[in-house]
Formats: structure tokens, sequence, C-alpha cells
């Protein structure tokens, strides 16, 4: 059976071949279709990554937050109490505070201010994984001194090249002079160009209108070998509601919610998408309803001659994926380097994965077979008695 | 009339035809009565819209036949299905006025298709068994040319071997010679004449063109949708 398909005159891509020239166009516009799609869901998953990866890296099994609380750019506090009230149970090891806000960073050189995201974490307990972060957090004791994110926009100064040839950099934060001690490695978001990591102490002192007893963030770290879970539902059935209780992961699943459905970016990203689809859908079905209209008579020829009306079609899907393959293979690789130059531009972590290579692949041979389908239409009307 | 030792490979009977409906329906074939035995080459002419083409598609399943009785191969094709006319068209070789190769393959390629519809074919060599009908029509030496770079004589000839590779029983041949000049038509037509005599096959050709006549074995006529006495 399969040894009879490949003995066949190869109809589809005969016809394809022909015509050099349309077949470049076909080529081009579904990876141009595919780019598009690449580019949307490339930015998509780089927004919803950043965005959540401070939450990723917190050092806790558990978080308590304000329940109203749904992004990092949002500030949203709960009493400071709740963190005590929490040590108290079964399976708890320590807890402790987080804080965060936006300050005004300005760029030493040029003078220039700019909100960046600061943390302010207890610094006798790391709050972070990142071991740059545990490193330094003596260097945080002293008042004033601050890590600084050297994945952070450019816009902030080049910190991380002066620190490392002075071993230290002065500049005004919230219009208090801060000198960075420290670099760690975080990454700009949408939420945040870049981010700061300060004592409490530092962060209150910065931040004059916040109270020690207001946090945004309550990190509580169990006992090895404890159930997550039960010790969970049994702070979820203790503590007061005014705060809820969260793995990492799941505090990380509500900003990333936030910014997928709680603005219109999800929508705009998924719209680009679409656009890209139907832009692959119109170029595939007119190069193949231009090759069908073009050889009707021939077509009606190999009807009279007995071939089935299945047959043709057969051709006809046979041409669609072979377009959707030799149009991908181009998009894709299009795709990687347009994502190298959108890191490099923007710093969001723009990477492609398998699972989004695959589904643009998917979207691509839905979007031939579904040009494919429309354009049998045309052939169906190839009518045999109308050769002779 | 005689009778050979088989059936008439072609039996027409009391074969009526209409083309539109309601209003604007209009009867283009009118009581054909016609058999046609195997191996005969019969030649039918007749006055522009008489209704010739319209015949030879009927008997060649490329229009459901409507009214009457039309046996093709011993088979009733009056108001067969779609399936059943496409079948009947893997044992007849049609050859059109227009060449309609297919301008992506090549000569050998255009020849192949038709043996391709023979699942028996794929245990064969198919590409030598293309090559020497392309040889029997002379054209060995352009098996691997695009049609695009023939003459309208060559491209004719191709049309023949496309037609007669996989044995048909019956060629249907709807004024092949029309787009060619007289000598060209004239070698075209010896050409099928010859192959169908060695291969037993039955030929029923329309033309318009008198200086061919003689090749027939019979010669009948059409007009206004009726088959008339020729002599
Ligand atoms: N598809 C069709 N729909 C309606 N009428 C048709 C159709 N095809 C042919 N006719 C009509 O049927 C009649 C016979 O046409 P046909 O093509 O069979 O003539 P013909 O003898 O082959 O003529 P010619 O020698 O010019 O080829 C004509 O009057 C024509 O107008
Ligand atoms: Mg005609």
């Amino acid at each position: 059976m399969f040894r009879k398909l490949l003995k066949r005159t190869q109809l589809a891509l005969r016809q394809l071949m022909k015509e050099k020239t349309r077949l470049a166009i076909a080529i081009a516009g579904i990876a141009f279709a595919d780019l598009l799609m690449f580019v949307q869901l490339g930015f998509e998953g780089a927004l919803y990554d950043a965005a959540i990866k401070p939450h990723r890296s917190l050092q806790a099994d558990l978080v308590l937050i304000n329940p109203q609380l749904q992004t990092l750019f949002a500030v949203k506090s709960f009493p400071r109490e709740r963190l005590q009230q929490a040590l108290s149970y079964e399976g708890v090891e320590s807890v402790s505070p987080l804080y965060f806000a936006t300050g005004q960073w300005r760029n030493p050189e040029t003078r220039l201010s700019r909100a960046i995201l600061v943390w302010g974490v207890d610094p006798a307990r790391p709050a972070f994984k990142s071991s740059e972060v545990t490193q330094n957090l003596d260097s945080l004791k002293q008042l004033d001194q601050v890590l600084f994110d050297r994945a952070s926009r450019p816009e902030y100064g080049a910190i991380g090249e002066w620190f490392k040839r002075d071993g230290s950099v002065e500049t005004d934060l919230n219009g208090k002079v801060v000198k960075v001690k420290g670099l760690f490695t975080n990454g700009a978001s949408f939420a945040a160009d870049g981010n700061v990591i300060a004592s409490d102490s530092t962060f209150l002192q910065l931040f004059r209108d916040r109270k020690p007893e207001l946090i945004e963030v309550g990190l509580i770290t169990l006992k090895p070998g404890t159930d997550l879970e039960k010790v969970r539902s049994e702070l979820i059935a203790g503590l007061p509601n005014d705060v809820k209780v969260l793995t990492t992961e799941g505090f990380a699943q509500i900003e990333k919610e936030y910014w997928a459905n709680g603005t219109g970016i999800g929508f705009i990203f998924g719209l680009g998408v679409g656009v890209g689809f139907i832009v692959g859908i119109v170029i595939v079905y007119q190069i193949l309803y231009a090759d069908v209209s073009d050889h009707l008579p021939e077509y009606a020829t190999l009807k009279a001659m007995g071939y089935t009306d299945r047959y043709l079609l057969g051709v006809l899907i046979q041409e669609a994926l072979l377009l959707a393959i030799l149009g991908y293979i181009p998009g894709l690789i299009l795709s990687l380097g347009l994502y190298q130059l959108a890191y490099a531009a923007t710093l969001l972590p723009i990477v492609m994965t398998l699972e989004r290579s695959i589904s643009v692949f998917i979207l691509t041979i839905v979007m031939c077979s579904a040009s494919g389908a429309v354009a049998m239409r045309k052939l169906r009307s190839a009518d045999p008695a109308d050769v002779f | 009339m005689h009778f050979g030792t088989s059936a008439p490979i072609i039996s027409v009977q009391t074969l009526n035809h209409y083309f539109g409906e309601d209003n604007l329906r209009k009867q283009v074939l009118f009581d054909i009565n016609l058999e046609i035995n195997a191996g005969e080459i019969v030649i039918m002419t007749g006055p522009s819209g008489s209704g010739k083409t319209t015949l030879l598609s009927l008997m060649g399943g490329l229009r459901s036949a409507q009214e009457g009785s039309m046996k093709i191969l011993s088979q009733e094709m009056c108001g067969a299905s779609k399936d059943r006319l496409t079948q009947l068209r893997l044992n007849i070789g049609y050859i059109f006025q227009a060449h309609n190769l297919m301008t992506f393959l090549t000569v050998k390629e255009n020849v192949r298709m038709s043996l391709e519809l023979h699942d028996e074919m794929f245990n064969q060599d198919m590409d030598a068994k293309s090559i020497e009908m392309l040889e029997a029509v002379g054209l060995g030496d352009r098996a691997e040319y695009f049609p695009e770079k023939l003459s309208g004589g060559q491209k004719q000839r191709v049309a023949i071997a496309r037609a007669l590779i996989s044995q048909p029983k019956i060629v249907l041949a709807d004024e092949p010679t029309a787009a060619l000049d007289k000598k060209s038509g004239r070698d075209v037509v010896e050409l099928m004449q010859k192959l169908a005599k060695e291969r037993n096959c039955t030929i029923l050709l329309v033309t318009h063109d008198n200086r061919i006549l003689d090749i027939a074995d019979r010669i009948i006529n059409m007009e206004d949708g009726r088959l008339v006495d020729a002599s």
C-alpha cells in the first residue's frame, strides 16, 4: 500500500515545483504567518515568565498575601501579626516578612529617574533562593546599602559594570542616597523594568509612608518532611480571612492570571495569533485556488480518465500539507532570529519552547488544510463532461 | 447487419437526451439506435450543434444517460451511479480536440498517469512501458520533455499514447485533428488506426475532416440530434 504510494507520480509536489515563483510566494506567506504567530506567542510567554520570575525565586514553602493582591504592580498589604500567628502552627519552622514597592531610581550618569521595583527583606533570613542574594545579605544590614538586578533595563545606568570596576555605586533612590553593594539577576518584566533589594529597615526609610506592621508577602518555611497541603489547609482554616495562603507557584499563577485575563494583554496577543492564522489561510487559499483554476481542464481530464474526486482531493490536501511544512521551516528559523533580537532589545526572557514550536506547527497544518478544504469546492467544479 | 461471435461492444437503443430543466429543457438527442462491434473503426460526422459531442460524452460515461438504453461493454449505463461512471471510464481511452496534457508533468509521466489507474500495473515497470508506448507513436526520444516543448501534432500523439497504453476496449476521439495541419492530422489518424488494429480496439471518432474518412470501417451521420443514413 505504502510502496504503491511511493511509486505514484507525485502530482502535488510536481504541481508545486512547476510554478517556482508561486511556490516562493506561498512559502514566504506561510513563513510570515508563522513568524507573526511565533512573535505574538513569544512575547506573551516572555511577559508571563518575566512577571512571575520573582515569585518563583522566593525562598519559601508557603506565602501569605492580601487576598486582593493581584500583581506586584499594585501594592496591597496585610497585618504582619498574621505571620507571627502562622509561626505557632505545627510544621512551620520559620517566617519572614517581605515588603515591596515601586521607587524612583536615578541613573547616576544621565540623572534621569525611572520607576524600579524595590524589595525589602529581613537581612537575617534569605527571602530569595539566588545564592548571589544570600551571600550578600550581610552588606544589606547596614542602612542605605542595596543589591541591584544586573538584568535590569540599561536605562538605569551600567550599574553592573561600574560596580565591578569600583566595588560600589552610589545613586539616588526615592530621593535618598543609596550604595549598591552587590548584584543579583532577575530581569525586567512588563511590571518592572528593574529590581533592587534592600533590608526592611532601609526599605522603610525609603518609603516613609509605609508602616512596619503592614507587609506585602509573608514567607513561611516548613520543617523538612512536613505535608505542605495539610499545613496550608490548617492555616487557611485558622487564620482570619484578611490573608490568603498560597504556595509560591500559586502566588505566581495569580500574577500570571492578572496579566493574561485582568488586562487586555492576553486578548491582544490572542488577537495577534488569530490575525497571523487568518493571513496564512488567505495566502494558502489564494495559492491553492490559483493552482486549481489554472489546471481545471487538466483536473477534468484526470477525472475523465477515471481518477476519482477523492483521489484529486487527496492531491490537494497533499499540496496543502507540503506548503505547510515548506513554509513552517523558514518561519521557525526566522522566529529564532527574531527572538534573539527581541531579547537583546527588551531583556525579556523570550525563548523558543518545544511546546510552542509544536503548537504553531499544528496551527500551520490546520491553516493549510482549512484553505485546502475551501479550494476543494473549485476542484469539484471540474466537470469531465466539459473536456470534449 | 452482421452478428459476430460476440455481442456488440456498444449498443444504444432509443436513447434520448435533454439539456436544461423545466421550461428551458431542450432535447438534443432523439431516438438514437447504434451498435458498434469490437475492433470496428466508426467515424461520426454531422453539422455543428447536431449532438455528436453529447453522444460521445454519454458513451464515455462523462455524463449520465437519461432515457432509453445504452450498454457499454455489456453494462447498462442508463441511470448509472457516479461510481459506476467512474468505473466505466477506466476502460475507455479518450482523445480530445485539445490535447489536455498535464503541463506540470513530463510526456512520460503524462502517459504513466494512465497506467497508475490500474492496480496491477504497480508490479510492473511503468516507466519502461510508457517509453515503449511513446516509441510506438514515434516520440521515444521526447519522453523527458514537458508538453510545452512539443508541436501540436506531437502533443496529440502523446495523447494517443496516453489513451491507448492501458489497453482500453474503446477509444473515443472528438475531432482529434481539428487543431492540426493537414499532414500531421493525417499522420495522427493513421497512427490511431494502426495501433487500434494491433490491439483489437474499437474506435468511435467524430470529425469534420473529409480527408480522413477513408480510415473508417463505417461512417455514421448525425443531423439535428438524429442518426441518419450516411450512404
Ligand atoms: N452543457 C450544455 N448545456 C446545454 N446545452 C448544451 C450543452 N452542451 C451542448 N448543448 C447543446 O446541445 C446541442 C448539441 O451540442 P454538441 O456539442 O453535442 O454538438 P456537436 O455536434 O458536437 O457540435 P460541434 O460539431 O460544433 O462540436 C447544441 O445545440 C448545444 O447548444
Ligand atoms: Mg462537438
